[in-house]
């Protein structure tokens, strides 16, 4: 092999070398980019981590939408986990509250946190929570229960093709995850 | 053009100075170890993948035996996943693709008229450390809690949360594939640009190189971004992370789009060099050059752009917005265009052609049109609407396997049968050749065409019990499948005994074959081209 080969052969590797690594970076790349994709374009479900203010003026009374609400455990938790009413109708911009009834079936303290999603995903951006037991951890003694509340209100632009929102809320158990940041006392029996 | 007339052209002095040309090369295990030829290498890659093809048959086996009938009979549903994740897993990553990367090692130097690969030392250890990465993913089926059950897709949660605690070996399994095809991947481009004759310009390419040469760019594409989602698996599983995790903040939906941003493009790296054999077969048996040349090397590079954009068709049943089903449905249609041209060209090469029907061309003509049929049942499930009624039924499995047993593999089975005169010096048996191929050929069909009829009547896939009125069609399928299994055994039959003697092959023994390959003595000499031929 001549130098001026092995020269362009080394070169060559280099580069596809490159390529590889830059390929491996950009698979982890993906994942910022999905949830700044999904948060911006609003297309996964997921809604706002905090507590919405209340911005609506009007109640659109012209028009009625179907809540319905679903709540369902992962695996490891022993926690029954049921909404209070499985589904209401609203009009946009009206404040509702509802609750979650959660209890501790184990003889352990555990702390749980309730992932929801919203159903069509475009519908997310619109199904906005003033309080939701979501916001935070939840930890209950051993057999004991506690009522969750949500607090929300649909707001008055939702699309015009979107009559029915799902709240979907998994429950995880978090216990050894160890994530400490303001653990909620479950409270009221 | 397409060098039809290349080895008129040759000047027929090189060839005699190769045997004259060698040094001593050790013998016995040692040669096989520390190898860096590319014609040992590539018969190594070729055993190597035959060997796989057995083991994941046998796996198969297994699935189809518990399907036989409706209940559980023979395993367990925990082992009836592992058979199925196992089995595609040493399908596409240990037959399919070690096929390809064996014939590309024996068949790429010959074809630029180079002297070996560009690589060649890295060429041994990329083929080397195959077998540990499969020795890891097979025993991990025997340690406590079993192996990998999760399916070839090793979605999360599946492969997090409910995963056995050998996924580690899994994924561990997963890095020494990725890091061999990569290396593979580089080899391959280096020899093609670095490594080609004078006068062998791009559009002179033989399609096999050329679609190869896509391959290759696709594999580095794509195996780093399989190798970080394995990664994301292993942290998420044992170090806490939550890629995939909602209840730290990750999102599984996410999983599964970045799994078919590699998932995707890897069917077309599993489908291209395919292209490339069909494409030299076709034409020798027709005694007809290739018909569109350029639209074949044209439409093989739309196919590898394309398949970066048609990730999701593989998600439409997880809830995403209109737009983005109706923008995945067309991107996936539009690949068929190009998929198209193909066929046609083939077609078109077929026309008026004097056709002859040995055994590398039967398995050419099975492929054109079994191919076609799975391109057919693909665009059925690009539809979104009609997808949401197929989806993880039977119907998927019909479409990947009459793309990927009698496509992919079909055209492997070919290639073997085309270029064995050329590896060993002697003749295949044609009579046994073309049992293999009627065998073949008529159980792929009993395998798996009525597994279109069980996934439109809702026969869910991965499932080791049905319900009662799925019972006939699943006894049908199972006794193709062991028809199919069994007849594999003739082309190791036939293999052998090519290899140990027959009929000496001629330099040449298609008399429509084109290409460097041919003008070089059959078996062909250890070290081919040490002088570059003239290409004119
Ligand atoms: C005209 C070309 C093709 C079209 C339109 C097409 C379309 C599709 C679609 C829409 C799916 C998803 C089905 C579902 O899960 O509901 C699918 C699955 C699949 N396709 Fe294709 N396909 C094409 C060609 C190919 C080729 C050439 C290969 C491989 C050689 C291939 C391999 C696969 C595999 C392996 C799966 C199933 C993956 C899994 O879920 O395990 N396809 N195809
Ligand atoms: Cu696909």
């Amino acid at each position: 092999m001549t130098d001026a080969k092995a020269y362009s052969n080394r070169k060559l590797i280099g580069l596809l070398l490159l390529g590889c690594v830059g390929m491996f970076g950009f698979g982890f790349a993906l994942v910022p980019l999905y949830d700044v994709l999904c948060e911006k374009l609003g297309i996964n479900g997921k809604t706002q981590s905090t507590a919405a203010e209340y911005k609506a003026v009007t109640i659109d009374t012209s028009r009625t939408v179907t809540v319905e609400f679903m709540a369902q455990t992962q695996k490891d938790m022993p926690w029954v986990f049921a909404p209070e009413m499985k589904r209401i109708q609203v009009h946009p911009g009206e404040v509702i509250r509802t609750q979650f009834h959660a209890k501790n079936l184990s003889a352990q303290q555990i702390v749980g946190q309730a992932i929801p999603s919203v159903s069509p995903g475009q519908g997310a951006a619109y199904f906005h929570k003033t309080e939701c037991f979501c916001f935070n951890q939840q930890k209950l003694d051993a057999n004991a229960n506690a009522q969750l509340p949500l607090i929300f209100y649909v707001d008055t632009e939702l699309p015009e093709q979107i009559s029915t929102l799902t709240l979907s809320y998994t429950l995880y158990n978090i216990t050894d995850k160890g994530y400490v940041d303001d653990v909620e006392q479950g409270a009221a029996k | 053009m397409n060098a039809i007339t290349r080895e008129a052209d040759m000047d027929a002095t090189h060839i005699g100075e190769h045997s004259t040309h060698h040094e001593e090369h050790p013998t016995g295990i040692k040669r096989w170890l520390f190898t860096t030829n590319h014609k040992d290498i590539g018969t190594l890659y070729l055993w190597f993948s035959f060997i796989m093809f057995l083991t994941g048959g046998a796996m198969a086996m297994v699935i189809r035996a518990e399907l036989f009938q409706p209940g559980l009979q023979l395993v367990e549903p925990n082992f009836f996943n592992q058979m199925t994740t196992v089995h595609g897993l040493i399908m596409v990553f240990g037959a399919v693709m070690p096929a390809f990367t064996g014939l590309a090692n024996w068949l790429i130097p010959m074809m630029i008229g180079a002297p070996d690969m560009a690589l060649p030392r890295m060429n041994n250890w990329s083929f080397w450390i195959l077998p540990f990465a499969f020795a890891i993913l097979i025993s991990s089926l025997f340690m406590e809690g079993g192996g990998p059950n999760f399916g070839w897709t090793f979605y999360a949660p599946l492969s997090t949360a409910y995963s056995p605690d050998s996924t580690a070996l899994f994924v561990f399994s997963v890095h020494i594939m990725g890091i061999s095809s990569i290396m593979g991947a580089i080899n391959v481009i280096v020899t093609i640009v670095n490594m080609r004759a004078p006068g062998m310009s791009w559009m002179k390419l033989p399609l096999f190189v050329w679609t190869w040469l896509i391959t290759a760019f696709l594999l580095i594409a794509v195996m780093p971004v399989l190798a970080g989602t394995v990664t994301m698996v292993l942290t998420d599983k044992f170090f806490g992370t939550s890629f995939f995790d909602a209840a730290g903040g990750g999102d599984p939906v996410m999983f599964q789009h970045i799994f078919w941003f590699f998932g995707h493009p890897e069917v077309y790296i599993m489908i291209l060099p395919s292209f490339g054999i069909i494409s030299a077969i076709v034409p020798a048996f027709s005694r007809k050059k290739l018909f569109g040349y350029s639209s074949m090397v044209y439409a093989t590079a739309s196919i590898a752009i394309l398949s970066f954009l048609v990730w999701a068709h593989h998600m439409f049943t997880t809830g995403m917005p209109v737009f983005a089903e109706l923008f995945f449905m067309y991107c996936t249609m539009l690949i068929a265009v190009p998929t198209g041209v193909k066929v046609f060209n083939w077609v078109a090469t077929l026309w008026r052609g004097s056709l002859t029907f040995e055994t590398p061309m039967l398995f050419a003509l099975a492929f054109i049109i079994l191919f076609t049929i799975g391109g057919f049942s693909g665009l059925m499930l690009a539809i979104t609407p009609v997808d949401f009624q197929y989806h993880d039924t039977y119907f998927v499995v019909a479409h990947f396997h009459y793309v990927l047993v009698s496509g992919a593999i079909f055209s492997i089975m070919a290639a073997a049968y085309y270029w064995l005169p050329k590896w060993t010096g002697h003749m295949y048996s044609e009579k046994l050749g073309k049992l293999h191929f009627w065998c073949s050929v008529i159980s792929v069909n009993v395998l798996f065409f009525p597994m279109h009829f069980l996934g439109l009547a809702g026969m869910p896939r991965r499932i080791p019990d049905y319900s009662i009125q799925f019972a006939d069609v699943n006894q049908i399928v199972s006794i193709g499948g062991f028809a199919f299994g069994l007849s594999q055994l003739i082309f190791l039959v036939v293999v052998i005994k090519c290899i140990r003697g027959g009929e000496p092959a001629p330099n040449k023994p298609w008399d429509g074959a084109e290409g460097l390959e041919w003008t070089l003595p059959s078996p062909a000499p250890y070290h081919s081209f040490s002088t570059p031929p003239e290409v004119k």
